[in-house]
């Protein structure tokens, strides 16, 4: 009886999980994808086909929109962990109590306030009427207004902005379990600090380093308000398409699609990283 | 303690923490290929010193030398020394040999050249194909032998230890210590030795540094440490004894008379102790040096005897002892004879203690109190 009871205990905590998979995950998803696989022949008629699809590959904006969010969002979030890692060292190895907690606060404080806000924060700095621009005219080093806005710099500016936080916090969790003694004992038996960074700190926070990436990288792809914000319009990315389809084209199908071809990279560029970094899934995100 | 080539010099150490002295004036040499321990107490300075001999800190002032060359300035990574950690900080993300190697692979050692010397080391550390074994697959025993082997493939000069057994169980460290002792033997190299277990420094050391709140409070083997202690401090600290108060009635050459509190009177044969009739004094007594005997036994007479009855018998094997309790109502601990005579001993049981004169040391009470 006891055993029964037990066992009814672990099903209701386990209720609404199933239930948020169940209802929120993986039903939409059969319904998105039941929807991409339908092609519209007329009004209220569909066929079951893989055509929109291969509207994907047939039309060069689609793939190349999807190579460029993809390439992109992996510079990002390279970008981000040659910031992140120096910012998490200094946190977790080189300071101590109080200012620990006060720096990883610090790093924490822009993210009180929406995302919008912050990159419209960004576009105040960025455009052409901005604090930037007025700033290099008042020192004379420009003759003009500068527009630094609306290019691909600032989108990377904004993803990295976006992103760092997600990526400082694991990483300082790591570095936080490296034992110092291990560090020492590197420099006693003639160890510089590259070759201790490269042999001790690197492989202990490797961990760290590729849930951080895969976090940032999975932000990155599916941002859309950095993006279109300090893009404009020129600069096209895969999850504005995604918008475009659904919202202002109203083609659910190819847009449904588009989704999946995104789960589809996302997955497959995740997968990629764990397999060249030696690491597995359960070993960097499944840890506490 | 001079010797012609001494492999570690220190003269006049001294490290300040703000206004926290945490050595002072420390001056030693360790001979070559001896064992030498530092003993003492948590927080006493040990840990501070070992730190400035590897380079991890700089001494506020005093010189410190290895073979010679003084090594003020100089980092930890271009040092003679290596040490093993406390926790033996061996790189567990590095397979065994891996981690031996490191060093050889900081000095830029061929790859074929790494292999065959850390399968020698190994092999010196009775663990020969376990380079490719993790970390973690090894036993206590096996990783503190690791931890020395990846310090020794090196060949430095001086080997620093940091209570590296502190972490093992009771047995295994029994063993280590003598293991530890050996390896020291067979690699003859010096090893600077830091703890705050005696029978770890007795066992292993040629000599034994006391400390005491950053001072050397005596440095001689560990026959002199145990059996002639300077100091009040390391005939308390080293080894068990009965600690007595009082007072000194009578001078007379080396042997004199002091009373306790409580009015029992004892001789103590102590030469060159200084001390004159009315100074306050300690007087330090081994369980060991305590004989018990039956009463009325005819040993009536002699110095330093008294009746009593037994308060507790702590048995603990070989190192069992007895609390009796003299008529003063004083508990003095006496260690138990193995010969068996007194195996049936009971609280409440009368008997009497006896010790010569030779066998206590007695020291003044600093501060005349």
């Amino acid at each position: 009886m006891g055993s029964d009871r037990s066992r009814l205990g672990f099903y209701l905590l386990l209720a609404p999980i199933l239930l948020w998979l169940v209802v929120l995950i993986i039903l939409p998803h059969i319904g998105l994808f039941l929807v991409s696989i339908s092609e519209k022949i007329g009004p209220r008629e569909y066929e079951t086909g893989f055509d929109n699809y291969a509207a994907f590959f047939t039309e060069p904006l689609y793939w190349r929109t999807f190579a460029r969010t993809a390439i992109m969002s992996i510079m990002a979030t390279a970008l981000t962990l040659i910031l992140g890692f120096p910012i998490a060292y200094y946190i977790a190895k080189l300071t101590r109590g109080r200012t620990k907690t006060t720096l990883f606060l610090m790093c924490m404080i822009p993210f009180w306030v929406s995302e919008l806000v912050r990159t419209f924060g960004w576009m105040i700095l960025l455009r052409e009427t901005g604090v930037i621009s007025n700033v290099l005219q008042y020192l004379g080093l420009v003759n003009g207004p500068v527009e630094m806005l609306y290019n691909d710099a600032a989108i990377m500016v904004g993803l990295v902005y976006t992103s760092i936080l997600f990526m400082v916090v694991p990483l300082v969790t790591t570095l936080d379990s490296l034992d110092d003694s291990l560090i020492e004992a590197g420099y006693d038996l003639g160890g510089t600090s590259t070759s201790i960074m490269r042999e001790i700190v690197i492989p202990h926070a490797m961990p760290g380093i590729v849930s951080g990436c895969i976090v940032v990288f999975m932000l990155s792809l599916g941002n859309y308000l950095t993006p279109i914000l300090l893009g404009g319009k020129d600069s096209l990315w895969f999850t504005g398409m995604i918008y475009t389809q659904f919202i202002t084209r109203f083609n659910w199908e190819l847009g449904s699609a588009f989704g999946f071809l995104l789960l589809a990279l996302s997955s497959l560029v995740v997968f990629l990283g764990l397999k060249f970094s030696g690491q597995s899934l359960s070993e960097t995100m499944g840890r506490p | 303690m001079t010797h012609p080539n001494p492999d570690l010099e220190c003269r006049d150490l001294t490290k300040d923490f703000d206004a926290f002295r945490a050595v002072d004036h420390i001056s030693f040499d360790v001979p070559q290929g001896s064992f030498f321990s530092i003993l003492g107490p948590s927080g006493c300075g040990k840990t501070t010193l070992l730190r400035m001999i590897a380079g991890f800190q700089s001494p506020t002032s005093g010189d410190l030398r290895i073979k010679g060359k003084s090594m003020i300035g100089v980092p930890p990574n271009k040092r003679p020394v290596s040490m093993v950690f406390q926790h033996l900080a061996l790189f567990p993300t590095m397979n065994i040999g891996d981690n031996v190697g490191f060093g050889l692979r900081q000095r830029g050692v061929s790859k074929a050249e790494i292999k065959t010397r850390v399968e020698q080391v190994l092999e010196r550390v009775g663990l020969p194909h376990v380079s490719e074994r993790r970390v973690d697959q090894l036993s206590g025993g096996q990783k503190q032998r690791v931890a020395i082997a990846r310090c020794m493939v090196l060949e430095p000069d001086v080997l620093l230890l940091d209570e590296p057994l502190g972490a093992l169980d009771l047995k295994l460290r029994e063993h280590m210590k003598i293991e530890l002792k050996s390896l020291q033997h067979a690699f003859n190299t010096t090893f600077v030795y830091i703890t705050h277990d005696q029978s770890e420094a007795l066992v292993m050391s040629d000599n034994i540094a006391v400390m005491n709140n950053g001072r050397f409070e005596q440095i001689g083997s560990p026959h002199d440490v145990y059996h002639r202690p300077d100091t009040a401090f390391v005939a308390g600290f080293v080894g068990d004894a009965n600690k007595i108060d009082a007072k000194v009635t009578d001078v007379n050459g080396a042997m004199l008379t002091l009373a306790t509190d409580t009015g029992s009177e004892m001789k103590v044969e102590a030469a060159g102790t200084g001390l004159t009739v009315g100074q306050r004094a300690q007087v330090f007594l081994r369980p060991e040096a305590i004989a018990l005997g039956v009463p009325d036994a005819g040993t009536e007479g002699g110095a330093n005897i008294s009746r009593g009855t037994v308060e507790t018998v702590f048995f603990n094997g070989a190192n069992s002892t007895v609390t009796v309790k003299d008529r003063a109502g004083h508990l003095v601990k006496v260690a138990m004879p193995q010969t068996g005579d007194f195996a049936t001993l009971q609280r409440g049981d009368a008997i009497s203690t006896r010790w010569h004169p030779k066998q206590a040391r007695c020291y003044a009470v600093s501060g005349g109190a």
